[in-house]
């Protein structure tokens, strides 16, 4: 494992890309990292393009700025792929993880040329079939565990059952779905 | 026992001031200040702590409601960022000439214009001048441990002054980060119970508040005010060493990183300090005696302190996320570049304006400014008259 990984998320306002980056600092730090996520806010309105980060080491993490060059990065919304640079200092070592209804082999005309490894889900279809409503960050969450290899999928399971449990205490109904969701999601990544 | 948790910077002074659980907090919202009240009235309402908390119409009001509350013998709270602190401006000095001890966390943004909501110290930095104590947080983990220490400063009967417990805005405020919290039984008997000795609620004592005063007086209550900030060095320090002894965690005036043999040296306040201190490990690699202080205690201001631990370095980098509008630079440049001419430093010294309205400070930033300091130490300014670090040409 990479002693820092360095996640950068694009999405729009109102889709849960910070969320969704929180989200991931949580499990990490679960499993006893050092983490850091944080949003970076442009004009703050629902639909406009949002960046979020995620920093996560087995040491202390001091810096304070944004991440230029990414190890992973996560596109929450496949139409900001022809507005912003979504790939900009991705390493090739890294991966690029699009939510899309397209195949690979449209995606990949749309990344200016990355030569790194793609990954793509359709967050639409598992949220719809697991949860009943369009959440993609429970998809994506899972989704970016499997292609950056933080943790394994049994020990990610496990710390989101048991934080989902204490975040839904009042409402238990709601588990089940979100634990599928990420069981399909870990299925459905390519 | 410590408590390993990971939470933002908001969170972290919340949790904080949860288990101060303070008498009363007047606020009123403005980001990225906001989740502060939001978080301490839900834990009011949730009947965690028994704060009475005061909604109120503006900033203006908020700090005028903490002035009242303490005036009257409460242990009062505030929270306010940019443009609200600047609508307090009149208030704050009522609040540290009455010597009100109220604890302010200020979540550093800039203020207008152009119109921005994110980190710049343009905002405390402005009340500088004030009265109040004040002082910065690198990280999560030092706000939550400024505002544990913080009301033990303020209230102290040496110093009796309003404190600024600043952070930067969403570079930490908003950022969840690693952080190891106190047990809330330490953390209430390190803050204790707030008797004051004066306050309007007392039954056998009548004062007013906040009189007029002549001029054979006014000149002696300002001295008397000068000298509670001087005094509120020591008490920095004492409550400091205390704190060390219930958490582990060292504070002083100033934080010092590789600093002891470095010839070239940085000088900053906030959250960039870890940015810099990760080029300065990057640097030390390469060979070069690169070093950081790191500003915790703006007001006092221990220039005498800070010039002493610089004096043997070659070239320094003061560095203001703050633009002054005076053509002279920033106030941590200002005010440490007279400091270090008292010291007698022969250092040459840089300002360098960087950070405004939230504009990212990178290592590689930094280690071009540790390289241009070797150069003017060599009689080479590459820096230019008036620098500001990432400058777009157009």
């Amino acid at each position: 494992m990479r002693k820092l990984t360095e996640i950068r998320w694009h999405g729009r306002g109102g889709q849960g890309a910070k969320t969704a980056a929180l989200l991931l600092a949580d499990v990490a730090f679960n499993t006893g990292k050092h983490v850091q996520g944080f949003p970076e806010y442009g004009p703050e309105r629902m639909g406009a393009p949002i960046t979020a980060y995620d920093r996560i080491s087995d040491t202390q993490i001091r810096v304070h700025s944004n991440i230029y060059e990414p190890d992973f990065v996560v596109v929450v919304d496949d139409t900001l792929l022809h507005s912003v640079d979504v790939t900009k200092g991705l390493k090739k070592d890294g991966a690029i993880l699009v939510n899309t209804l397209k195949t690979k082999e449209e995606i990949i005309p749309l990344l200016n040329g990355y030569e790194g490894q793609v990954y793509i889900i359709d967050a639409h279809k598992v949220s719809m079939e697991t949860l009943g409503k369009y959440f993609p960050n429970t998809p994506l969450l899972a989704a970016i565990v499997k292609v950056s290899e933080l943790m394994e999928e049994d020990v990610f399971l496990r710390e989101m059952e048991a934080s989902l449990k204490h975040k839904f205490a009042k409402k238990p109904e709601v588990l089940e779905g979100n634990m599928k969701a990420l069981k399909m999601a870990f299925q459905e990544v390519h | 026992m410590a408590i390993k948790e990971r939470m933002s910077g908001n969170e972290a002074v919340s949790h904080a001031i949860g288990q101060i659980n303070p008498d009363v907090m007047p606020a009123f919202p403005i980001t990225p200040s906001t989740e502060i009240p939001q978080f301490v009235s839900t834990m009011i309402a949730n009947g965690e702590i028994d704060t009475e908390f005061i909604p109120v119409e503006s900033e203006h009001s908020s700090m005028s409601a903490a002035i009242g509350s303490s005036a009257a013998g409460a242990r009062t709270l505030t929270a306010t960022s940019s443009c609200g602190l600047a609508l307090m401006w009149e208030v704050l000095y009522v609040a540290a000439s009455n010597r009100l001890p109220i604890m302010m966390q200020v979540v550093n943004r800039a203020l207008s214009g152009p119109i921005n909501i994110n980190a710049e110290h343009s905002d405390s930095m402005g009340a500088r001048d004030s009265g109040w104590l004040q002082i910065y947080a690198e990280n999560n983990q030092e706000a939550y441990d400024n505002t544990i220490q913080a009301y033990r400063i303020a209230e102290h009967p040496d110093v009796k002054l309003p404190i600024m417990v600043c952070q930067d805005g969403f570079i930490t405020s908003h950022a969840v980060e690693n952080i190891t919290l106190l047990e809330d039984e330490p953390v209430k008997a390190f803050v204790g119970e707030y008797n004051p000795e004066h306050y309007l609620l007392r039954e056998d004592e009548t004062m007013s508040v906040g009189p007029y005063a002549l001029s054979p007086f006014c000149m002696e209550a300002k001295r008397a005010q000068a000298q509670a900030m001087m005094n509120a060095k020591k008490v920095i320090l004492d409550v400091a060493k205390e704190f060390e002894a219930i958490s582990g965690r060292s504070y002083g005036f100033f934080e010092e990183y590789r600093l002891e043999d470095a010839e070239y040296a940085l000088v900053a306040i906030g959250s960039a300090c870890g940015t810099i201190k990760d080029a300065i490990d990057k640097l030390r690699e390469q060979g070069m005696k690169v070093g950081l202080l790191k500003v915790r205690v703006f007001r006092p201001f221990p220039g005498e302190e800070m010039a002493n631990a610089l004096k043997a370095c070659k070239a320094i980098a003061i560095m203001d996320r703050c633009e002054g509008y005076n053509g002279n630079g920033g106030p941590l440049g200002a005010e440490l570049t007279a400091a270090l001419y008292r010291a007698k430093a022969t250092a040459e010294v840089v300002n360098i304006i960087y950070g405004l309205s939230g504009r990212d400070v990178t290592v590689g930033d930094i280690e071009g400014i540790y390289e241009k300091l070797v150069k003017l130490a060599e009689g080479e300014n590459l820096f230019g008259t008036y620098p500001y670090l990432g400058l777009r040409s157009r």
